[in-house]
């Protein structure tokens, strides 16, 4: 056991790990997606509202769900406990002038984009998660079958602009948190190959646009819909 | 042409240091840099001045002593060593500013003077290889593809100068250390501590204090030698593989 302790604690395996629990989260990104995509489906929510009370039962969801949690807040710890080592690795004195020129700015600012993202988060997981668990939500019946209304609480937040606007500026923040750590990733965990690069550096890309552009589209809707 | 320099200054290491300010009036465009400083020395001894301590060795751009930080990047505006930096590179009336590598690993000696032994030490933790006494063997016993000798090769170019972690927003070492690890890694002749190797460096290169890799890729851009991240891969590849693998059977004595 002392080896694999020595592994995941050492600087690289600290990043194997920030890279391998950003590629999980990457990937609930793409699942939380596509069910939120039924909220623009126009049948007054019966299609979120099913998806939603079956994300919220079934055995294996749970499961995995606290496996999401888990991989969050291990991203965030290890993200904390680098930046600390970073800074201090700089030295008691730091440089007068640094010029950005030599890397992208994105790179560099990796930890605020997260702390938005996590502030983003805390105002998302009160308002639908928390709600759907522990707040009192009124019922929908589809034939026959009750479950509970989130349709109508999701369509309540986005019919407010600030709320819409939170969203939406969080959705870029998200877009340039994925537009370095997509690709940044693989290379931590040594996954840099001339025949594959291109690949990594597009599918990044687009998926740093793509993902986050539609879920700012559904408040957008929403609002205006 | 005029420039004025805004230069670090600190007595030793225990002292704590500030910016003075030379104003040059007659500076030939065709000086490098360090001959530019020379100039700036002579006349501060003639001055009765302590002059302004710099590494600088071979000046021809392989040895890696020169290390300054010029306008907020190591070796200046160029990606080349500061010996290899002229005058030319900068305008008239220009204010330049020029600060020691800062990492905690290279703790300021004096003035512009760091203290790069941390990277010695890794070296010495394991970038090395077994040379077995005896006769020498043929050059051409060994087939190595010509594509691997040159990126070996290409690795070996790094001339521990210290810019990777001078314009790391880290002061990580990944660069330099995953050049020393890949330039052998590469190679049949690296074999024989492969594994051993890349634990020791990584370990060693964790003890002395650098950050980690966020992946800026500023280290590349920066480097006068132009090492590539590809080897960051390489080694991030190499302790992974290492970490899971090394020795299946216990050790027993060193050998030492």
């Amino acid at each position: 056991m002392n080896w694999f302790i020595k592994l995941l604690s050492s600087t690289l395996g600290r990043k194997l790990l920030m890279a391998f629990t950003g590629l999980f989260l990457i990937l609930f990104l793409v699942v939380h997606l596509i069910g939120n995509l039924q909220l623009l489906k126009d049948d007054g929510g019966q299609a979120f509202n099913i998806y939603a009370q079956f994300m919220t039962s079934n055995p294996l969801i749970k499961a995995v769900s606290y496996g999401n949690y888990f991989f969050i807040l291990l991203h965030i710890g290890l993200a904390i406990g680098l930046n600390r080592k970073n800074r201090a690795a700089r030295g008691p004195e730091s440089y007068a002038v640094s010029s950005g020129k030599s890397s992208h700015w994105t790179s560099r600012n990796m930890g605020i984009l997260g702390t938005f993202i996590l502030i983003f988060l805390v105002i998302h997981l009160k308002g639908f998660w928390y709600e759907m668990h522990w707040g009192g939500i009124a019922t929908a019946n589809y034939d026959g079958k009750e479950v509970k209304d989130l349709y109508a609480v999701v369509k309540e937040a986005y019919s407010q602009i600030w709320y819409v606007l939170v969203y939406v500026i969080s959705m870029l923040l998200l877009a340039f948190h994925l537009w370095h750590g997509f690709s940044s990733a693989f290379q931590s965990l040594g996954l840099n190959h001339l025949k594959y690069n291109p690949v990594i550096s597009f599918v990044g890309k687009a998926f740093a646009i793509i993902v986050p552009a539609l879920f700012a589209l559904i408040p957008i809707w929403m609002f205006l819909y | 042409m005029k420039v004025t320099l805004k230069v670090w200054r600190q007595k030793d290491a225990k002292t704590k240091g500030a910016f003075a300010t030379y104003p040059l009036d007659h500076v030939s465009t065709d000086m490098s840099f360090l001959e530019m400083l020379d100039v700036l020395n002579s006349s501060l001894i003639q001055k009765g001045e302590d002059p302004i301590h710099f590494d600088h060795d071979c000046r021809e751009g392989i040895c890696g002593m020169c290390s300054l930080y010029i306008n907020g990047r190591p070796h200046g505006p160029l990606q080349t060593t500061v010996c290899q930096l002229h005058m030319r590179t900068f305008h008239d009336g220009e204010t330049i500013t020029i600060e020691p590598w800062r990492a905690k690993a290279f703790p300021v000696i004096k003035d512009l003077v760091v203290d790069r032994s941390a990277f010695d030490r890794i070296q010495q933790s394991g970038g090395y290889v077994s040379v077995n006494t005896g006769g020498v063997p043929d050059a051409n016993a060994i087939p190595i593809p010509k594509k691997i000798a040159d990126e070996a090769f290409d690795a070996a170019t790094c001339i521990g100068c210290g810019a990777c972690v001078a314009a790391c927003k880290n002061a990580s070492a990944m660069l330099f250390v995953s050049a020393k690890v890949s330039q052998f890694a590469l190679l049949p002749q690296g074999k024989p501590e492969r594994k051993e190797r890349v634990e020791k460096m990584v370990a060693q290169m964790d003890a002395e204090g650098f950050g980690s890799c966020t992946n800026t890729k500023a280290c590349e851009a920066e480097c006068p030698k132009g090492i590539s991240v590809t080897n960051i891969a390489r080694m991030n590849r190499e302790y992974f593989a290492a970490s899971l693998s090394s020795y299946e059977v216990p050790l027993k004595g060193s050998g030492d």
